[in-house]
């Protein structure tokens, strides 16, 4: 079994097991047949990170911001339309279906809906031995014997293995993703928003088996979600993202515990705490994300940051080092940290 | 936790009176699927003051919307029906025996409601504009020119910019937070005396969320409407509500001011929820195991005997799994007369 190692600080010598480099993914604006008009939704405009061996990195922002097409690109159910992503050194963005295949198996996606992203034609046994098929594992008997494997690691049992997916609870079926995402062993897996469809209880239950099953496995992920609890729960390092762009990345303990950004500051300072009497001054921003056709200029914050001024409409900010290890896209952060 | 003496996040400027409102009592209510009949609102009383915040929390399939739709005559026909109790409102009396026509009249003059996602609740081929208008022509016997003049200033009110031009807006041209705003200023219209608030800031991102109930807020104090809302969120719960009501598979398990709810949960189940929950903490370095509640929500057709949370309990015992507790005071009275929860860890059992 893999100790899950230690957080490797943003070093450029130690070779990690993701790099995304300068990604982008733009969609182009349909205006009518006719239209030429070269406008484009800049979903992911300019993204860097890397993903650690055995490393959780939570990937979060509001609904809109890219981080969605940023984790279907990094399994590759997209194609970015420029920029790198190296999985242990080899860049998987230009590879076609068939180079890609040995890939996948190594990168695999948990998606959010657990009704919708389960085939409900197949049981649970067949949906576990498709990927082993697919992949080689010639002998029946051995697939069998893995899917009632993976069954038992997501903690469900034998009696599930001839269920089909409406059988389920949603819990349930959001282990049956997990187990499916684990079949062929891969070393990095995705995870977008698998906890917000989830009620309380059940949110808790998935959570510690992601945990406990990374500490076995020591796989890596990649944890997309808007859930600024959640996120600080599983996440070693923490990407905030906004319209398109990561404005801030830096060890959980360091982001919870100083937020530099202002658009991160007043993220955190919106969330409920669950407490009545929290005293706590609330950040309210004005405004709302602006659209992703025709961001503003310069800092995409600008039209919503109380700090805001002309330069920052200026020049596009670029991800600056503050403190070791703590990376933030703004250009007045020393006047106003 | 010891809870800090001086009001804060909860902005309770406006003290709510004791006046009653709105009275529910045992209402069930019944619903017909192909496995059968169920109760998915089983025996659920409460009362709603005027100017109070009434939360209700509970997780997904416990009953809390359908409470919500009993009150406002919305149950989905004919699947659901309010199989007994009483509703009874005041100054119109009995809700749940009056005709549709009337009904109608009492729908969006003096309850009103707001859902979760608001692009389905709103009508796509009639600017917001109108359907603000409809509402206070249909109530009020406004003229098009008042109710136009109305609207814009709800618009106004709710906080949405260029209010003039955004009258003529379709709800596709709007985002999410702007489309609440717009239910918002609908349900407010006509200044109901009750606002139903279901899930309101489910679907919206947090900063948003974070405008929206501020919003609420602000327009409860203008308005002196008395606010239910039903959430899965505790923070959002902690921040807004005055009393909460804690729902469990069809039935209130607990009721609490919300100081002393989060303070001295007494219910097993609502203790399970507050532990489950994750929060905020600066400065956490050590990844912990979270607290979990075991098992899952039991099916409504198949209820456990007694005490409905009896299997998933960690303090089960003997007259839990006979008979279901009723929902009283503790014996042991830590909190005065307004707590009160369903379980035999704090209630004798009287029969045997």
């Amino acid at each position: 079994m893999t100790e899950p190692l230690p957080n490797p600080a943003p070093s450029r010598h130690a070779k990690p097991l993701l790099e995304v480099r300068g990604l982008k993914r733009h969609f182009a604006v349909d205006d009518g047949a006719l239209s030429r008009s070269g406008r484009a939704v800049k979903a992911v405009d300019g993204v860097d990170f890397h993903v650690g061996h055995g490393e959780t990195l939570g990937l979060v922002g509001e609904s809109g911001c890219g981080k969605t097409t940023l984790g279907r690109n990094v399994v590759k159910l997209d194609t970015p339309t420029a920029g790198s992503i190296l999985f242990e050194g080899v860049d998987i963005a230009p590879l076609d279906d068939r180079a890609m295949r040995p890939y996948r198996r190594e990168i695999q996606i948990v998606f959010q809906n657990p009704f919708s992203s389960l085939n409900p034609r197949l049981t649970a046994g067949a949906m576990l031995m498709e990927p082993l098929k697919l992949h080689g594992t010639a002998d029946r008997r051995e697939r069998q014997a893995r899917a009632h494997e993976l069954l038992k690691m997501v903690g469900l049992n034998a009696d599930h293995f001839n269920r089909y997916p409406h059988e389920f609870s949603g819990g349930q079926r959001q282990r049956l993703g997990i187990a499916r995402a684990l079949a062929l062993n891969p070393k990095l897996i995705v995870c977008d928003e698998p906890v917000s469809a989830l009620d309380v209880s059940v949110q808790s239950q998935i959570l510690n088996l992601l945990c406990d099953l990374q500490d076995r496995l020591g796989c890596s992920y990649l944890f997309i979600s808007h859930d600024l609890s959640v996120i600080q729960h599983v996440s070693d390092r923490v990407a905030v993202m906004y319209l398109g762009r990561i404005v801030e990345t830096a060890s959980v303990g360091d982001i919870y515990r100083r937020p530099l950004h202002p658009y991160t500051r007043a993220l955190f300072s919106a969330v409920p705490v669950p407490d009545p009497d929290a005293q706590r001054a609330e950040i309210i921003l004005e405004g709302s994300v602006p659209s992703p056709i025709n961001p503003p200029p310069g800092c995409h914050f600008t039209t919503r940051c109380p700090y805001a001024t002309e330069a920052c409409s200026a020049v596009t900010p670029e991800l600056a080092e503050h403190e070791p290890g703590h990376w933030v896209r703004c250009i007045r952060l020393n006047e106003i940290a | 936790m010891i809870p800090a003496t001086a009001p804060a996040a909860v902005e309770d400027t406006a003290v709510p009176s004791r006046e009653t409102i709105l009275k529910v009592e045992n209402l069930r209510v019944e619903l017909r699927g192909e496995r059968g009949r169920i109760f998915a609102v089983d025996g659920v009383s409460f009362e709603l003051r005027r100017g109070e915040t009434l939360g209700i929390v509970g997780e997904s399939g416990c009953g809390k919307s359908l409470t919500a739709l009993s009150v406002i005559g919305l149950l989905p026909r004919p699947v659901g029906r309010i199989a007994s109790g009483t509703i009874t409102l005041k100054g119109a009396g009995n809700l749940e025996r009056l005709p549709d026509s009337q009904m109608k009249r009492i729908r969006g003059n003096q309850i009103s409601m707001i859902f979760q996602e608001p692009m389905t609740s709103l009508n796509p081929v009639f600017t917001v504009g109108f359907q603000i208008s409809e509402v206070l022509r249909t109530h009020k016997g406004m003229s098009k020119a008042e109710a136009r003049k109305r609207s814009i200033e709800m618009l106004t009110l709710v906080g949405i910019p260029l209010p003039e031009m955004r009258f003529d807006s379709y709800p596709h041209q709007l985002s999410g937070g702007m489309r609440q705003r717009v239910m918002i200023a609908m349900a407010l219209a006509c200044e109901p005396q009750i606002m139903l608030a279901d899930e309101p800031t489910t679907a919206l991102d947090v900063t948003i969320q974070a405008q929206i109930l501020k919003l609420m807020n602000q327009l409860k104090e203008r308005t002196g409407t008395s606010i239910v809302l039903i959430t899965h969120d505790l923070g959002v719960i902690a921040k807004m509500a005055t009393r909460i009501l804690v729902m469990y598979a069809g039935t209130v398990v607990e009721e609490a001011d919300v100081r002393d709810l989060f303070a001295r949960p007494l219910h097993p189940y609502t203790q399970g929820l507050l532990n489950s929950i994750l929060r905020l903490e600066p400065g956490r370095e050590q990844r912990r195991q979270l607290y979990t509640i075991k098992g899952s929500v039991p099916s409504l057709y198949a209820l456990p005997r007694g005490c409905r949370f009896s299997d998933r309990c960690p303090a089960v015992h003997e007259p839990c799994r006979v008979a279901e507790p009723p929902l009283v005071p503790p014996d042991d009275n830590p909190a005065g007369g307004d707590h009160k929860m369903r379980c035999w860890l704090h209630t004798k059992p009287t029969i045997q």
